[in-house]
């Protein structure tokens, strides 16, 4: 039998099929207005790829904030239980999971058997997302994805504020102060890293540690943080389907 | 099945409003109260009414924040719109208001409130241990007496301390009585029905009429036990919420929690047991006795506050409980802070789940809470089923 996991976040769906043993399928789409809509195309696109029917399917199990708008899942569990899942599947010494996207942040303990143990979120505010570098990218008038090499080996600037208003300013009177678009940027990829470590740091820092979320894919970020927390950080670009293979194991 | 009184409890709202404009015509004195440190046996005894006066209601911040900051607790807002607003019976029929030092924010908020009505202040110690504290404490308390003796020109004897000392203690062990139906496995009591119980107890005019209703309700639920009738089934995850203390108007986390299947048996804070748990010593001198048990109150402007992890320990075993949350109301420091001591004692010492759930009375993060707690309670279900 095959199972189905369905994550549908605020930017991407995404969707696997997993037979009790590895992931065999994924299918991605942009969310688009219609969650309904686009987790059933993904379901379609991911049963013509294997050739299989709706009776081949033992469960679907769905996630993200667009879970409770899919009428045919069997079940629904929420992202948190299945990044633990996901990121135990990928490796099952990972014990931290750090997920950092455009509008939230949030850092999962994971138990020896993939279960949460713990989590921490921060969704109240933009400081240390990646909605927060977006803004701090228009500001220095540069691509979000540059900042990472414009970081590299520069003194950081300092920059105090994580409040995205009052470290937006804080950019602009560095800029006008003449300070080096790279020693901002190092600044910058600092303050998001100290946010970060102070998050992990609450739940208690373990071996190993995966990053997913879009802020992941900023390598100067990842290498900070990793230098920071004293261990080896993870990456993949699998990382994105992390919540959709949680989905699929839980419902096998 | 919600059993039948709890209409009548819910009714107690209306009837109340009606009551306290009622005896405000016959003359009756009316004492505000804003926190489970007031001792309302003090002003039972000066033939006044005590009602609760803690705002819990999202309506009057906006008010409110004309003049306060607007990172204050919710609480402590609310409670000053109302009174600058005129929105709350209780509030407009208050002849006197008596207030505590207890955080911060409440004190330097009471000065402001203190120039809409006459107000008593008692001076809280800061913290629970030591004759010196208690010293303290029983003099505010004969300062708070002679406050209401002089406003009301009334004599309080001790006598009349005493009578109101059985009346409050019969109510504790009523409320007390209610809160622990829910150790029984399933609860028979949803946690919203008992925050109301339990919160509308503070408008109660007719102290004795309000006691009435709870034993009713009392005896129904026993009836309820027995017949197998409960509010959630034996799966339910159990919670025991900790924290800030909240009302109608503030429910929000205790509504999301049993909406996303939880069954809330244990209400440790103010709303619910805090103020349950001691009585009040009817054979000692009764300014001693109300010294000894206002100040035991488990409350985090307290250092130390390490009974509050006592009560939480006991509740914990008592109550069956899978999992604590702590509710804590934003800008409330006391409260935040010992958040990290209660999650490393839930966590190590009970060994049990934990959430800390940080927010206000405004519904707008009422969906990331929810996912929250879905997770914490798929987190519970892991480890039941592990
Ligand atoms: S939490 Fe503390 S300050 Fe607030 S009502 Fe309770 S005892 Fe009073
Ligand atoms: S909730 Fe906290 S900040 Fe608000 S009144 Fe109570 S102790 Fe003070």
């Amino acid at each position: 039998m095959i199972s189905i996991g369905i994550d549908v976040g605020s930017v991407a769906a995404k969707a696997v099929a997993y037979d009790g043993q590895k992931v065999i399928a994924n299918a991605i789409l942009p969310t688009g207005w219609s969650p309904k809509k686009t987790g059933e195309r993904l379901l379609n696109q991911i049963m013509k790829e294997l050739n299989i029917t709706r009776n081949d399917i033992s469960s679907i199990v769905g996630t993200g904030y667009g879970r409770v708008s899919l009428p045919f899942i069997d079940k629904k569990v929420t992202e948190i239980t299945c990044h633990g899942k996901g990121a135990h599947y990928m490796d099952p010494d990972i014990r931290v999971v750090i997920d950092i996207g455009g509008q939230d942040s949030k850092v999962i303990k994971l138990n020896d058997n993939g279960t949460v143990g713990d989590f921490l979120m921060n969704d109240k505010c933009a400081a240390g997302t990646g909605r927060f570098l977006q803004v701090m990218a228009n500001a220095l008038e540069i691509d979000v994805s540059d900042l990472s090499k414009l970081a590299s080996d520069v003194e950081p600037a300092n920059i105090n504020s994580m409040c995205t208003v009052f470290a937006e300013s804080e950019v602009v009177s560095l800029i006008a102060e003449g300070t080096s678009k790279e020693a901002i940027a190092s600044g910058l990829l600092h303050s998001v890293c100290n946010k970060t470590y102070s998050l992990v740091s609450k739940l208690g820092v373990e071996n190993k540690v995966f990053f997913s979320g879009g802020v992941s894919k900023n390598k100067k970020l990842v290498d900070l943080l990793s230098n920071k927390l004293g261990v080896d950080i993870i990456s993949s670009d699998e990382a994105q389907f992390l919540g959709a293979i949680g989905a699929a194991i839980i419902g096998y | 099945m919600r059993p039948k009184v709890m209409e009548e409890v819910e009714g107690l709202r209306g009837v109340n409003s009606v009551k306290i404009k009622e005896a405000h015509e016959e003359g009756k004195k009316v004492v505000g109260m804003y926190c489970v440190f007031s001792p309302q046996e003090i002003a039972l005894a000066a033939d006044a009414i005590s009602v609760t006066l803690c705002g819990t209601a999202q309506a009057p911040i906006e008010d409110a924040e004309k003049e306060l900051p607007r990172n204050l607790c919710p609480l402590i807002k609310s409670s000053y719109g109302f009174a600058i607003t005129d929105k709350c019976p209780y509030f407009y029929f208050s002849d006197v208001l008596l207030a505590e030092t207890t955080c911060d924010g409440k004190k330097k908020m009471y000065e402001l409130m203190s120039k809409i009505k006459p107000m008593h202040v008692m001076n809280l110690p800061q913290t629970a241990q030591g004759d010196e504290a208690l010293n303290i404490w029983k003099n505010e308390m004969v300062n708070f007496k002679e406050f209401l003796e002089e406003k009301f020109e009334v004599e309080i004897t001790d006598e009349k301390l005493t009578d109101a000392i059985k009346l409050m203690n019969k109510e504790r062990i009523a409320m007390k009585k209610l809160h622990k139906l829910n150790a029984h496995k399933p609860a028979p009591l949803t946690g919203m029905d008992m925050m109301l119980a339990q919160w509308l107890k503070g408008f109660n005019v007719d102290k004795e009429a309000g006691i009435e209703i709870i034993e009713r309700l009392i005896s129904e639920t026993e009836e309820n036990i027995k017949k197998g009738i409960f509010a959630f089934d034996e799966t339910a995850p159990r919670i025991l919420l900790t924290g800030c203390p909240i009302g109608s108007g503030s429910e929000k986390t205790l509504r999301i929690l049993e909406e996303s299947g939880a069954s809330v048996v244990a209400l440790e804070n103010c709303t619910g047991y805090k103020g349950l748990d001691v009585l009040v010593d009817e054979t000692k001198d009764p300014i001693t006795a109300l010294s000894e048990k206002y100040l035991s109150t488990p409350c985090s402007c307290m250092t130390n506050n390490n009974s509050r992890l006592d009560l939480i320990k006991r509740l914990a075993d008592e109550y069956e409980v899978d999992g604590v949350v702590d509710l804590t109301w934003q800008a409330c420091h006391t409260y935040n802070i010992e958040s990290f001591t209660v999650r490393n004692f839930v966590k190590d010492e009970l060994n049990l789940p934990f959430l800390q759930v940080e927010t206000d009375y405004s519904d707008s993060d009422a969906g990331q809470i929810k996912v929250r707690v879905e997770a914490f309670l798929e987190t519970i279900g892991s480890t039941v089923t592990a």
